[in-house]
């Protein structure tokens, strides 16, 4: 008897969580007209079309997705590459100087973006890389929560007596992290790779600080450019805001389970 | 450079290639280390060089001078970085409080009374953290705009009803461009955004239990209330202590939410310090001051999550 009750606070609550992204459709698909109806709109309408339409006159959309996902993707390769060699430093090597590094990416894990804004800003500027996509993927890439997820992984799924094992058979130490330490790394390779694409996707300080044209702005920025104190084409605005979470709510739906299972790898167990 | 680098006995090192080994944790961490020091450590000692100094970058290199303490003593004076320094605190509060008071229960009904069911459920519930912070904020402000928001057709709806109505505001709110409204509004979207993460971050928690225990209070006849309570609630507490930090650090640094929910009150009750970093140093030109706030807001954020590590600490040890 109380189970159907937990069950239906749960499933009332899961629903309260869905209704923004639900209406964010719904009112994707519905025109200026019928938003300032009385009552609001719980269905979709018809002014999908319209409204995308819109969207693309208005921006350079298609080429803001592009770019979102050409930023994402880049900095998530190189995230896997960096972060699980040098996670995997931290997981198997005693060597001097061990201590401090770890420490401060330890510290790097909890710096608040807003930290390195300014001379970050002043860096890309320096380097001349002002409204190129590579100011926003390089920096994104230095991903020290992902360095965290891989040492815990690999120190606590890989033994050393295997790493040892492979060592006396003659493995050398490039071949024992390509051979032997990455295979096993699935699931947390899986959970950095989605971390740092959806961090990637969603940044939004960094672009605000470097990017400048309407051309080179990646979708966040793209999406705030719409908004203004006089412009009321909501629709408009929550087709765009839909087409910029649609691609998350995929690759969520298919990856959830790494994700969730591999986050806790930061979480502290005493 | 890496030559003279002098190792004390790795203990794992084989034999007949001490060398190798030796180096190879260097060559791995390089890439890294670079890409890291680059962006994250150099950034931040420059931004404590630049706390000290006086230059608005329009002008150039040599207009750079140094003043000492002085954009401290500025900033601590500066009335609008107090408040939004209040604001901050304001939203971690009142955003982040209640994100523990319901995901603790929840997790433990979801923990208890679902079982195939608990990864779907806990999916829809993070779906939030994951979407972008710019789509939903936009989303927030379309259901709470002032003509077409789905929340003023609610209340005008509500309005009709006898008793209800006359509690109610009898004409439509400006959410987001009254300060006191839009700061709520704001909190609502950060409650909604991070609700999940401490969702499956205290459920995790829950499953790693061992179970006995609460076998053995079953046995005596304690209710699924006094489990949660007396049995479940304890052994949380470290990953409480966890979660509320993390809480609190970001509370403490929220930027994107408030930014575009509440555009036409930035300079009312819904700009937060992290903004007014942003607008010091990118719309003023004042970096040393921006940079200042920053350090200043850092040492927040430092002292404030210690005291709430010690805090949750001691009680437990007590």
């Amino acid at each position: 008897m109380k189970r159907w009750l937990a069950r239906g606070v749960i499933a009332l609550g899961a629903l309260t969580m869905l209704l923004p992204f639900w209406l964010m459709l719904v009112y994707a698909s519905h025109g200026k007209g019928a938003l300032f109806e009385a009552a609001p709109p719980l269905w979709f309408g018809d002014q999908l079309g319209a409204n995308l339409r819109l969207l693309f006159e208005q921006l350079p959309f298609w080429r803001n997705l592009a770019l979102s996902l050409y930023v994402a993707t880049m900095s998530t390769i190189l995230a896997l590459v960096l972060c699980s060699s040098a996670g995997f430093v931290f997981a198997v090597y005693r060597f001097p100087g061990r201590r401090v590094l770890f420490a401060l990416v330890l510290a790097g894990m909890l710096l608040p973006p807003y930290m390195a804004m300014i001379p970050s800003y002043l860096l890309i500027d320096a380097l001349g890389w002002i409204d190129t996509p590579r100011a926003l993927w390089l920096p994104t890439a230095a991903c020290a929560l992902g360095v965290f997820l891989m040492r815990q992984y690999i120190a606590s799924t890989v033994p050393t007596s295997t790493l040892d094992a492979a060592r006396i058979d003659g493995c050398s130490e490039w071949q024992l992290f390509r051979r032997v330490v990455l295979p096993q790394c699935g699931p947390a390779l899986a959970t950095l790779a989605l971390i740092v694409f959806v961090s990637s996707w969603n940044n939004f300080i960094l672009p605000l600080t470097v990017l400048r044209t309407p051309e080179m702005y990646t979708v966040p920025l793209a999406l705030r450019s719409l908004q203004n104190p006089t412009n009321t084409e909501w629709g408009l605005v929550m087709a765009g805001a839909a087409l910029a979470s649609l691609p998350l709510m995929l690759l969520f739906a298919f990856t959830s389970r790494q994700m969730m299972a591999g986050m806790m790898a930061g979480v502290p167990r005493d | 450079m890496a030559h003279t680098v002098s190792v004390s006995s790795p203990p794992q090192r084989a034999a007949g290639r001490p060398c190798r080994l030796a180096l190879a944790p260097y060559a791995f961490l390089a890439p890294f280390m670079l890409l890291f020091a680059g962006f994250v450590l150099l950034p931040l000692l420059a931004t404590a060089g630049l706390s000290l100094c006086r230059w608005n970058p329009a002008e150039g290199w040599h207009a750079l001078t140094f003043v000492g303490l002085e954009n401290y003593r500025f900033v601590l004076d500066d009335p609008w970085f107090l408040k939004t320094l209040a604001t901050s605190a304001w939203l971690t509060v009142v955003g982040g409080v209640p994100q523990h008071l319901i995901a603790l229960p929840l997790a433990w009904l979801v923990w208890r009374h679902l079982g195939r069911g608990q990864r779907l459920v806990s999916g829809i519930y993070f779906l939030p953290f994951v979407t972008s912070s710019v789509a939903v904020a936009l989303a927030f402000s379309t259901l709470f705009a002032s003509d077409t928001g789905l929340a003023n057709q609610v209340l005008a709806t509500l309005r009709g009803w006898p008793l209800l109505g006359a509690w109610l505001p009898a004409e439509a709110v400006h959410w987001l461009s009254e300060p006191e409204t839009a700061r709520w509004v704001v909190a609502l979207l950060v409650f909604w955004r991070f609700l999940g993460w401490n969702l499956v971050l205290y459920l995790a928690a829950l499953q790693v239990l061992p179970s006995d225990n609460f076998e053995a209070a079953a046995l005596d006849g304690a209710g699924s209330w006094q489990q949660f309570r007396h049995i479940a609630l304890p052994q949380l507490r470290p990953t409480m202590a966890f979660g509320m930090t993390l809480t609190l650090i970001g509370g403490l640094q929220l930027f994107d939410e408030p930014l575009i929910l509440a555009q036409d009150g930035r300079a009312g009750a819904a700009q937060t310090a992290a903004i007014y970093v942003y607008r010091n140093a990118f719309e003023f030109g004042d970096l040393g001051a921006a940079a200042a706030m920053a350090w200043l807001l850092l040492a927040l954020i430092a002292v404030g999550s210690a005291l709430l590590l010690w805090l949750l600490r001691s009680r437990e040890e007590a």
